[in-house]
């Protein structure tokens, strides 16, 4: 996978399989990003689970939080890594060892991995890097349109009123675009750094 | 789903809008409503924490608007945009997010009287310091950059001439500095340019002029090509730094490749207060569905127009870089191809006094202070859009006392010749 630019459809496409998602990072902190990427993902209808040693014995909106992956004893389809570019390879590590594998790795905006993307890649599981699942399902199914972003997307259906806690059609026509060199760029140099 | 990629037509009819989902309204309904029902205590602080998408207040968004703005982002090939209440609103909401006081910016010496202004003046009060260059000569720019330079301004058709500018070069000059490009790209449309495939960084519109097209809105917008990394080095605090007013968020970090829109909305216009009327957008919307029509006619009937005009005898000289023998003509070929702007000037060889006479026996042309309409337009600059402008600085604009400025209209092309040929003969 060329990971500089990945096409709608791919990201299309876990978006549409993926059910339950382990969320590495996840924050109970109300203003941290994870934390509402978190309850989104939750209300559109993913079975999440929070994954952060600092916080077990608590619960993330209704979810208990475990210590690890391996802690959470069952299937998992997406692993959604919360955590800077420096401490990604760990996690992808862990995750290998999980019978049966996850199907994704996806890292968050602004972290990136390609060593532990290619290692995970090698095992057959499809990796995103420096991506929002929040963004993107958001991206996909125009409801992000409301902020003056371009979806990139296009349909003339009318679509149902959205509502809360309610799977949105992520099916509409794609439209390119979306050039995220920079955003990459600044991935890149933080994990440098870091 | 096909990987078929719709045309600009396609995007100018369909970008960011779909049926209404409660009504199914086809048209883009104008949500003429100052503020937006919470669900509950929960929901309101999720979208007052920008954690969660959807409406608060228009001064901060509004969905007409919001098709505006994705509509516009799509033609230009951005990720994100910002639309504003006009175009000089946009160019204080994105020179906000870059400059602190002390600093500096390079702006291109030919631009719209009113932004020479608005950057002499106004903006200096600011304590944002303009640095002029040439447009025609490069290596000015280079020669402005200093540690204080944190953004370089051009206008991609630079009003009143119709000069067309060497994006490519000057965007070269902004990498080179670290800073990001912004092209005014009103007298273009991104019908005939699209800045960003060009180099830029952010691109602004008076909406005003030919998007909107029907001279009966203002507008402007702001377009983030998601192109510029706005962490290094430290120069762009407002999109880098934790933000105390949204709870310590870096809006870089939260919205990536589209912060820069982010950060013009939440921070830019939520403070500073020009948001757009839903109904303007509404306006705005329905010009920009015939922009490539509408703009390959202008175009059209400008280089009849200009053509007639380089031979007429009581003309001296016509700046219309879509004649062969323009300065400018190469660049055109290259940066619009489709056509060179229905925006120029001409001079005539009577002077001030031939300018002041012509324009009162036009019939058909109108004499006002505006570009970019279905009718066809006259001004003499000297006297009006750039009379605070000293004669020096006239003529450097492009503005000296014997020059017209046309914008041209999508009348018959025979008529506005012939309204021309008698004001000129009388
Ligand atoms: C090139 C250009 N930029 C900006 C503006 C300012 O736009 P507005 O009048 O919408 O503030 C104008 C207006 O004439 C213009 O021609």
């Amino acid at each position: 996978m060329n990971h500089d630019a990945y096409p709608d459809n791919y990201i299309r496409g876990i978006l549409n399989s993926v059910k339950s998602i382990a969320m590495v990072g996840a924050s109970p902190v109300n203003v941290r990003p994870s934390y509402f990427a978190f309850k989104y993902l939750a209300q559109r209808g993913y079975d999440m689970i929070p994954v952060n040693p600092g916080h077990v014995g608590k619960d993330l909106l209704g979810k208990p939080f475990v210590a690890s992956l391996r802690d959470i004893g069952r299937p998992l389809d997406m692993i959604d890594i919360f955590r800077n570019s420096s401490h990604i390879m760990p996690v992808v590590e862990e995750a290998l060892t999980l019978d049966p594998l996850p199907k994704v790795i996806w890292m968050q905006l602004g972290a990136r991995d390609d060593a532990a993307a290619a290692k995970a890649e090698a095992a057959g599981i499809k990796v995103v890097m420096n991506r929002c699942p929040k963004i993107e399902y958001g991206r996909l199914s125009s409801e992000i349109s409301w902020m003056g972003v371009n979806s990139r997307t296009l349909s003339s259906k009318r679509p149902p009123a959205p509502t809360q806690g309610m799977r949105l059609s992520i099916n509409r026509m794609s439209v390119g675009g979306g050039d995220t060199a920079a955003s990459d760029r600044a991935a890149k140099n933080k994990s440098e750094q870091s | 789903m096909s990987d078929r990629l719709p045309g600009f037509s396609t995007l100018a009819v369909h970008a960011g809008a779909q049926p209404d989902p409660t009504t199914g309204a086809r048209a883009t309904p104008i949500y003429q409503t100052t503020s937006f029902v919470f669900n509950d205590a929960d929901h309101a602080a999720s979208l007052f924490g920008l954690q969660a998408f959807g409406n608060i207040y228009t001064r901060i968004g509004n969905p007409t608007n919001a098709v505006l703005e994705e509509r516009v982002a799509a033609l230009e090939g951005g990720t994100a945009a910002l639309a504003v209440a006009s175009g000089h609103a946009a160019q204080v909401v994105v020179l906000q997010q870059l400059l602190q006081p002390g600093d500096e910016f390079i702006a291109a010496r030919k631009l719209y009287g009113g932004s020479i202004n608005q950057f002499t003046h106004a903006f200096k009060s600011f304590g944002w310091n303009v640095v002029w260059a040439d447009p025609d000569d490069i290596a000015s720019f280079e020669r402005a950059v200093t540690p204080r330079t944190k953004a370089i301004f051009i206008e991609s058709i630079a009003n009143p001439a119709g000069s067309i500018t060497d994006i490519e070069a000057i965007s070269t000059v902004a990498r080179k500095a670290g800073v990001p490009l912004i092209v005014d790209n009103t007298l273009a449309s991104p019908y005939l340019i699209r800045p960003i495939d060009h180099g830029a960084d952010i691109v602004v519109h008076s909406l005003t002029k030919f998007l909107g097209g029907h001279g009966n809105s203002l507008g402007g917008i702001i377009v983030d090509a998601g192109t510029f990394d706005w962490s290094a080095g430290g120069k762009y605090p407002m999109l880098s730094e934790p933000r105390p007013e949204y709870h310590g968020i870096r809006i870089q970090e939260t919205f990536g490749n589209f912060a820069f829109a982010i950060a013009c909305r939440v921070l830019g216009l939520r403070d500073l207060g020009p948001a757009l009327s839903p109904f303007n957008a509404f306006m705005i919307l329905t010009g920009i569905e015939t922009l490539p029509l509408r703009m390959q006619k202008h175009c059209d009937n400008a280089k009849a127009v200009a053509e007639f005009l380089a031979g007429h005898p009581a003309v001296a000289s016509v700046n219309y870089a879509g004649l062969p023998s323009d300065k400018y003509h190469q660049l055109a070929r290259k940066y619009a191809p489709k056509g060179a702007g229905a925006v120029f000037t001409f001079s005539l060889k009577g002077g001030y006094d031939a300018g002041v006479s012509l324009v009162s026996k036009l019939q058909l042309f109108s004499h006002l202070a505006n570009v970019g309409d279905t009718r066809s337009l006259v001004i003499h600059p000297a006297s009006t859009t750039h009379s605070q402008l000293d004669d020096a600085a006239k003529t450097k604009s492009g503005a000296g006392p014997d020059v017209v400025r046309l914008s041209i209209g999508i009348e018959d092309k025979e008529d506005l010749i012939a309204d021309l040929e008698q004001a000129l003969s009388a």
